[in-house]
């Protein structure tokens, strides 16, 4: 019995986790190239699910095959990431790169707050479902229980795919190189050749495609709400300073830590669950400053 | 910054701080009326529907003339933008826009935060959709009103219903929202099935937080545990979620559910609700209403709402057109008693307890705390032809009587003193 | 001492705005509660730290309202202020002891780390807290007398102008005295703090003390003129907001968080009436506009305006009208 529930926790954890990570791996390779915490982060993951939602509704509605909603994910999660991912990085951030870390977070700030407001401008505040990749994967029996194929096997799988495609891009392509690079040391890659300015660019816009792509595959699986992105956004925070800001390897461990132990909860002792991510983050960030996996940093004398 | 007068400031303070005199009330031109609903979050469900409620009832209202010649002029306060903006705006509302009548509220918790402040700024307030019996029962009240039902009789009925029709269960399980509607409801539902029923187990209480997205570790451990009866009054956005969630991953084939507020959300789920799930509807609303369904204003009103909005009313609805039959009859009853004048609050307070008045449903009337009797409606989800969505079946009407703890009562003490055999009341049966 | 007599002109004025204007008042008291604590991350402001969670001492105030004026019905408002001071002083201190080792990024996720525990907290414990619902604060007597409801906004708005000008000539000398200049030291060079004698770390405890205490104030006041005690009040973007709105201001002035304060509320109100629903994105686009084009604040701008020169130390010696 009792291992029955730690595997059943283990699984739920397991789908919560991979969609924790998905998103928080685009705030954490934000941070750890540009060094800005990006508030809005939340919202493109909100935006990204609405924009899901809407397309794949249009898709049944009129008449296509069901499982094209899966490639709708993607391409409502990649539109939504270079439009607004782009529009972003080349109408502000560029502008802030110089400023105070403070003021550059407050700016993401406001960009959150836009971004909120026009989400209901456009959105609206009813709730929106779209379930159909869920329906037409099915369900299936795992110790007696019932679980969809999408939340158990197919999101884990994404979140992997990510993780993996993302390593491979960094180590071993030259853009990854590049990023890298300029990560290590800037006025030194700029030496070399790079442009520094690009790579900026280039990260933010695929971080805000993660962070899209984590709202879109977060559609099928909940109602979407007006202020899901704000609530997302604290805990893909929890997750990444957990790990240490920047280590992506890392956002999925502790990705998998607070969703297998917000799961946990709900089994041995309800009224904690949604205390879990916060009360980790603060008993990880109290032991170690930089977070699980982050190193050390020199401080400034 | 120094343009005004002394004398004219000292005088504008002493009449904001004087008590209103006891003048002669003139007929003003218009009726204000605030009314608090979500137009934002899950809850808009309700309270969308409700407020083209209110729009259409206002229109119908002004159409032949108003109450007594005064038409009505609505403000709204969105629930939605949380607490404290929704009692600031209220307070606005009222204290700067002169509201003679407020309608608040859907929500329990902003319900157990306006009525204290209702009541400070001396302003009738019909609590018009709000569940928690607590308010008038923990305190009395001048201005404040309630023009539906209360959480016991609407928590109870269908606690009768399941002990008749499903007596054989051995073990439920909870999941209600995480707020003063959740927790209170389940606190009447426990302690009613004790009395009547000790040997049931509960095997789980579950309470998401109000609002959740995710129920998916709800479910598994739902799974797990298989108890015979899962009951929810959970509503809206986070009932719909929970029931997708429920049916996709085939909970309802070993469990029934039972869903106090499920009415609302019929239309919604379409074929994600099973058959053969207990639903309630707070109160006797159903736009197929087994007494009123032949009724002409029935049958109009239930056209030109759904002419309006593409849905069929639900019971947030219901309780709209119940608040402004009681605005209606109160007004009459009051300018009666007052010679044909038009009356002051506090006549309108007084003429409150013991009103008569119907709204789409089965007559209603107001007791002396406050609190209005109003009839209980439960029944099965079954199929229709004629609807693409899940219809109510086996239909039981309760008088509400019964159900309701006596004014001066707290529900808790009275269900308390509950003997076995208390709860096997049967309501008025409907086939089909 | 020109800058005296505008402070007292300028207070002289607020006391009498409910003559002039009384519908005014409640909004008047609001902005000033609300400001208090927008100056108490005005005081982090000065080593350059930020918090992303200092919304969890006004919650902390507010909820000490709640459970005191539901334990004792006829509890003094002077005495909710003071135990609000002591539960804020002691969280402050308690909590501070751990985040003051963190600089920078870090301090503000530590802040917010723990305010959302805290939020966590307060929105499960359904049966202490209220739950999401909140706690209901009722109206405490002051000296002695109960007050009706619009007596009561009244009296809230004196009280409330009355600590905030306490507050800002407090917080004006303790920028100015040495602890409060170390502060601007912690910001440019830490090991300059050690040599002058003090410890980095206690320097900036004490500012995070100072700074827990007036946002707890600003709560318990907030709290009690609205009357509820929420959860909300601990979320992350209250925070946030707290922080926006000291930038909004300018930072180092503490003319600036009221000025702050009192434009956006004042947005967040009149945005409704110009287009339905667009407070956020008004707001949103004017803190952008501020960072990139008036680093400064409203408090420069208003130099600007006003024709006077700027300062060319924008955070330097002067602390706004109270000195």
């Amino acid at each position: 019995m009792t291992m029955n529930i730690a595997a059943l926790a283990l699984l739920d954890g397991l789908a919560y986790a991979s969609l924790l990570f998905l998103v928080a791996v685009g705030l954490t390779l934000i941070f750890g190239v540009l060094g800005i915490l990006n508030v809005a982060h939340g919202s493109l993951y909100a935006i990204g699910a609405y924009a899901t939602a809407t397309l794949g509704q249009w898709l049944v509605a009129q008449g296509f095959n069901p499982w094209l909603t899966f490639p709708g994910m993607i391409v409502a999660a990649v539109a939504v990431g270079v439009l607004l991912g782009g529009l972003i990085e080349r109408l502000l951030l560029q502008r802030i790169y110089s400023k105070d870390p403070v003021l550059q977070l407050l700016v993401t700030f406001a960009v959150f707050m836009i971004l909120e407001n026009l989400q209901r401008m456009i959105w609206g505040v009813q709730p929106y479902f779209m379930s159909t990749p869920l329906t037409v994967l099915g369900n299936v029996r795992l110790l007696g229980i019932n679980y969809t194929a999408y939340q158990v096997l197919f999101l884990p799988a994404a979140a992997l795919v990510v993780l993996f495609t993302l390593r491979y891009f960094l180590r071993h392509t030259n853009m990854g190189a590049q990023i890298l690079a300029v990560t290590e040391d800037r006025e030194a890659a700029t030496a070399i050749g790079i442009n520094a300015s690009r790579v900026y660019f280039m990260t933010f816009v695929i971080g805000a495609c993660f962070a899209a792509l984590g709202g879109a595959l977060a559609t099928p699986t909940t109602s979407l709400v007006t202020g899901m992105g704000a609530n997302m956004i604290v805990l893909s925070f929890a997750v990444a300073a957990t790990a240490g800001l920047g280590q992506i390897e890392g956002a999925a461990i502790s990705a998998l830590i607070i969703g297998i132990a917000r799961s946990f909860a709900v089994y041995l002792s309800p009224e904690i669950e949604v205390i879990m991510p916060y009360l980790i983050m603060v008993l990880v960030l109290l032991v170690r400053p930089n977070g699980l996996f982050g190193k050390e940093t020199v401080r400034k004398i | 910054m120094n343009k005004f007068s002394g004398a004219a400031s000292a005088a504008a303070l002493i009449a904001a701080l004087a008590p209103a005199g006891a003048f002669a009330q003139d007929k003003p031109a218009e009726l204000n009326i605030g009314i608090t609903t979500y137009s934002s979050g899950a809850a808009s469900v309700f309270g969308v529907p409700a407020r083209h409620a209110a729009e259409m009832l206002a229109e119908r209202i002004n159409a032949k003339g108003g109450i007594d010649g005064v038409p009505i002029k609505l403000h709204f306060i969105d629930e939605g933008a949380g607490l404290e903006t929704l009692l600031t705006e209220y307070r606005r509302l009222v204290e700067d826009e002169g509201m003679d009548v407020m309608f608040a509220s859907i929500s329990s918790g902003v319900c157990n935060k306006i009525a204290p402040l209702a009541e400070d700024l001396e302003v009738i307030n019909f609590m018009w959709d709000c569940g928690t019996q607590r308010i008038l029962e923990d305190d009395d009240y001048d201005y404040v009103f309630r023009t539906q039902a209360n959480a016991t009789p609407e928590v109870l009925a269908p606690l009768a219903y399941l002990l008749k029709h499903h007596p054989e269960f051995k073990t439920l399980a909870v999941v209600n929202q995480d707020y003063a509607w959740g927790r209170d409801s389940w606190e009447i539902f426990q302690a009613a099935l004790k009395s009547q029923r000790p040997d049931v187990e509960v095997v789980a209480e579950l309470f998401p937080a109000f609002g959740a997205a995710d129920f998916s570790a709800e479910v598994s451990r739902l799974q797990a545990l298989q108890p015979d009866v899962i009951l929810s009054t959970s509503w809206g956005g986070d009932l719909d979620t929970f029931v997708r969630q429920a049916g996709q991953r085939g909970l309802f084939d070993q469990s029934l559910f039972v869903l106090p507020l499920a009415e609302s959300s019929l239309q919604r789920l379409g074929d994600s609700l099973p058959e053969g799930a207990i639903v309630g509807a707070r109160g006797d609303h159903y736009f197929q209403h087994p007494e009123r369904r032949d009724d002409p204003e029935f049958k109009k009103f239930n056209e030109d709402f759904k002419a309006r909005t593409g849905e069929y009313p639900i019971y947030s609805v219901y309780h709209m057109v119940q608040a402004f039959a009681a605005l209606e009859a109160v007004y009459d009853k009051a300018i009666a008693a007052n010679g044909g004048a038009w009356p002051e609050k506090e006549q309108i307070a007084e003429a409150m307890a013991g009103l008569e008045f119907q709204g789409l449903g089965r007559p209603l009337s107001i007791r002396e705390d406050g609190q209005a009797v109003e009839a209980q409606l439960v029944g099965m989800t079954g199929t229709s032809e004629a609807f693409p969505f899940k219809i109510i079946k086996n239909i039981e009407i309760y008088d509400a009587e019964p159900l309701m703890a006596p004014v001066g009562e707290e529900s808790l003490d009275w269900i308390g003193k509950f003997e076995p055999g208390r709860l096997d009341i049967s309501g008025t049966p409907f086939e089909n | 001492m020109k800058k005296g007599l505008v402070a007292f002109a300028l207070l002289l004025a607020l006391a009498l705005l409910p003559f002039a204007a009384s519908n005014m008042v409640v909004f008047a008291t609001m902005v000033m509660a609300k400001g208090l604590a927008v100056l108490g991350i005005l005081v982090l402001l000065r080593a350059d730290q930020v918090s992303f969670g200092h919304a969890m001492f006004f919650a902390a105030g507010a909820y000490t309202a709640a459970f005191l004026t539901a334990a004792w019905r006829d509890i003094d408002l002077i005495l909710l202020l003071v135990a609000t001071l002591a539960v804020t002083g002691i969280a402050g201190l308690l909590i501070g002891v751990f985040v003051t080792r963190y600089r920078g990024i870090f301090f503000g996720m530590i802040n917010l780390a723990f305010s959302m525990v805290l939020y966590s907290i307060l929105e499960k414990a359904f049966h202490i807290t209220g739950g999401s619902d909140g706690l209901r604060i009722r109206r405490p007597t002051l000296l002695g007398f109960e007050f009706s409801r619009s007596e009561f906004d009244l009296v809230m708005f004196y009280v409330v102008l009355a600590v905030a000008a306490a507050c800002c000539v407090l917080v004006g000398r303790y920028l100015l005295s040495p602890l409060g200049q170390a502060l601007r030291a912690v910001k440019t060079n830490e090991t300059r703090v050690e040599y002058l004698g003090l410890s980095a770390k206690s320097v900036l405890l004490t500012g995070y003390v100072i700074s827990a205490m007036l946002c707890g104030l600003g709560g318990v006041l907030m709290g009690l003129v609205q009357g509820l005690a929420s959860p909300e009040h601990a979320f992350w973007s209250r925070s946030a907001e707290l922080v926006f709105i000291a930038v909004l201001g300018g930072q180092g002035h503490i003319a600036g968080a009221f000025a702050g304060t009192l434009v956006f509320e004042w947005v967040r109100t009149s945005a409704a009436a110009l287009l339905d629903d667009s407070w956020q994105l008004i707001l949103g686009v004017t803190l952008i506009a501020i960072i990139l084009w008036a680093p400064g604040g409203l408090i420069q701008l208003w130099h600007r305006l006003a024709g006077r020169r700027t300062s060319s130390d924008r955070t330097g010696s002067e602390s706004g009208v109270a000195e």
